[in-house]
Order: structure tokens, then C-alpha cells, then sequence
């Protein structure tokens, strides 16, 4: 019965996604916000990545709200975990078979790709103004290796102490831009409180680069912490 | 040329939307039922980042093979692309909040299956 009532709501949701997708006509020209962040970002903001430019300085405030409901989940990941009833259930938990230690292949693994992936997460997050990339991506990269480093050796112990320090000084300095931003330049996370450079270059784009790299810490060290709390 | 590529991407959304809602609202398991929340927002992304295509775009990166003129002309919308990137990671925290519910739910009742917990049925 809540199987033929759940295949009808199903089969009426499908009816109504079938006329969106075939009413659907692909675009030929982009809208005209999108022509003008297409040529704006490069021309006024020095970002090649356009993405990276909107999501950093035109849609800046968004990202510092993002960046605090990821601190957020962080806490309350913490609190829901941690407190009363998860402390007495590994008691409970301790009769049943000891963990498998990890395999031969996840541990081997591990030590020829986890220094990869730290670097090339630095990569992503430090080139996000120029090509794919930036802060969310890295720090999702940098955070994937350490659930690597987790699996491969399940003693190992995450300062949490350091990372929420580290994540801390990550949001204050972001705000601190953002309010420079509001002082020196025409609001708040504006990127032009430093020199626009020469286009294309590592060093270019004013503050985008500082806070691709500040939002890629903090991601990075928000999510270890998460990942950290469910291993508990 | 068959179909174009947004549409085949539109659909492919569409239909991990459906597959997702129906492992929701039919199975009893929560973590089955997560997975299916977890379905229906990247079938949400996929149909969003579908609808910023626009016929022979690239990705809106100006570089040596983008010149910066022929940008109008040759990108993808970037907006969708940057709204998805918001997105996903609320995406994440949402199913980070679910499995520490989850796990919370377990420590309370030694079972995964929601026909357990009748507190808030009406």
C-alpha cells in the first residue's frame, strides 16, 4: 500500500519533470548578468577564472555565510556526537568484533598519494583565480586526504585544538579583508585593496588569491574536524 | 548530432531526483533514506549546472584558447556553476547533520529502522 502511494507521487513528480524537460530549449547566448560577469571579472577584478571571481568578490558575503554554516555543522557535529548518549554507547559497542586493521593496499596506498593530494590541493586552492578551482575545491581535496590518512591509520590522533585554532585565525583574517575591503576599497571584500597585477600572472587579481587560499584553510580544517567527529 | 548535451545532462538530473525521492519515502532504513536525500540534491546540482549550458560554450576561464573578446561568445553561463558550488557544500552539511542524527537515533533504540521511532507519527 505505501508502496503503490509512494510510486504514484513518484510517477506524478516524473509527469511534471518530463514537461520541464522537454519544454527545456538550450540556451545560445548567455543572459545578459552573465555577458556582463563574462567580461567584467577579467576586465575590472584581473580573475581568468570567472567562477572564482564571482563567488569570491561579487558573491563574497554569500561565501563568508557558507563559510559559517560549515562552522556551524562543525559545532553541532561536535555537540550531537559528543554529548550523553554517543559517550555510553561505545561501551555497548566494545563487545562486538575489533575493527579489521586496514588493508595492505589502503596503508601502502596511502603513503605514495597523501602527499600528493595535500599538494595538489595547495595547487587547486592557490590557483583558483586562474584556472578551475579555488578555496571550497582545495579544501574538499586537502580534506579527502585526510579521510585517506584516517583509514590507513586508524590510531592516528587529530590536533583539534590546532585545527580549530587554525580554522579561527582563517575566519578573522577573511573578515579582516572583507572589512580593509570596506575601508580602502568600494565595500566589503572588495578585492581591489590590492594591485589588479598583470593578468594571468600568479601573483594578479588584488586580495582574490589571499582569500581563495584563507576560505581554502578554513574548508580544509572545518571539514577534517568533521570527518574527525565521526570517528569517534 | 543526436541530442544536445543539456538536455541528456537535464534528464539525467531529473531522473536522480526521482530515484532519490523514491528511496525516501519507500525504505525504512535512515541511512537508505540519507542516500536518497543525498540523490535528489545531486540530481538538484546536475539539472542546475544543465540549465548554465549554452550551445558550443566552454568553461568561462579566459586563457590562451578563451581570449577575453570572444568570451560572450564561446562560455558557459558561469552563474549556475557558482551557485552550485554553494550548493554542494550546504549539501554537505545537511548530510553531515543526518548521520550524526543517525548515529544518534542508533545509540537510542540499537536499530536503524524508522518504523522504531513512532514518537512524532500522527
Amino acid at each position: 500500500m505505501k508502496r503503490i502511494r509512494a510510486a504514484i507521487v513518484v510517477l506524478l513528480f516524473g509527469a511534471a519533470f518530463a514537461g520541464l524537460a522537454v519544454g527545456y530549449s538550450e540556451r545560445t547566448v548567455p543572459s545578459a548578468l552573465a555577458m556582463r560577469y563574462l567580461q567584467e571579472v577579467p576586465a575590472e577584478l584581473g580573475a581568468a577564472n570567472v567562477v572564482t571571481g564571482i563567488l569570491i568578490t561579487y558573491r563574497g558575503f554569500d561565501t563568508l555565510g557558507e563559510v559559517a554554516v560549515l562552522f556551524m555543522v562543525a559545532a553541532s557535529v561536535g555537540m550531537l556526537l559528543s554529548a550523553g548518549a554517543g559517550r555510553r554507547a561505545v561501551p555497548a559497542g566494545a563487545s562486538a568484533p575489533p575493527a579489521r586493521p586496514p588493508s595492505e593496499l589502503v596503508v601502502n596506498g596511502a603513503e605514495v598519494v597523501l602527499p600528493v593530494a595535500f599538494l595538489f590541493g595547495a595547487y587547486v586552492i592557490v590557483n583558483g583565480h586562474l584556472s578551475a578551482g579555488g578555496g571550497f575545491q582545495g579544501g574538499a581535496v586537502v580534506a579527502s586526504g585526510v579521510v585517506l590518512l584516517v583509514l590507513a591509520r586508524p590510531s592516528v590522533a587529530l590536533h583539534h585544538g590546532f585545527l580549530s585554532v587554525t580554522e579561527s585565525l582563517a575566519g578573522v583574517f577573511y573578515v579582516a579583508l572583507g572589512i580593509l575591503g570596506l575601508i580602502f576599497a568600494g565595500g566589503f571584500l572588495d578585492s581591489h585593496i590590492l594591485p589588479r597585477g598583470e593578468f594571468g600572472a600568479f601573483i594578479s587579481a588584488g586580495a582574490i588569491p589571499l582569500i581563495s587560499a584563507l576560505l581554502g584553510i578554513k574548508v580544509a580544517a572545518e571539514l577534517s574536524v568533521i570527518i574527525d567527529r565521526f570517528r569517534s | 548530432m543526436g541530442l544536445p548535451i543539456s538536455h541528456l545532462l537535464l534528464v539525467t538530473g531529473l531522473v536522480l531526483m526521482l530515484i532519490g525521492m523514491w528511496g525516501v519515502l519507500v525504505h525504512r532504513n535512515i541511512l537508505r533514506i540519507i542516500i536518497g536525500f543525498s540523490l535528489f540534491g545531486t540530481g538538484t546540482h546536475i539539472v542546475i549546472v544543465a540549465t548554465g549550458y549554452v550551445t558550443g560554450g566552454t568553461a568561462p576561464i579566459i586563457d590562451a584558447a578563451l581570449p577575453a573578446g570572444a568570451a560572450g561568445a564561446r562560455a558557459v553561463d558561469p552563474i549556475p556553476s557558482a551557485l552550485v558550488v554553494t550548493a554542494i557544500v550546504i549539501g554537505f552539511s545537511v548530510t553531515a547533520v543526518m548521520l550524526s542524527y543517525a548515529i544518534r537515533l542508533y545509540a537510542a533504540r540499537k536499530t536503524l529502522s524508522i518504523d522504531a521511532f513512532t514518537e512524532q507519527k500522527w
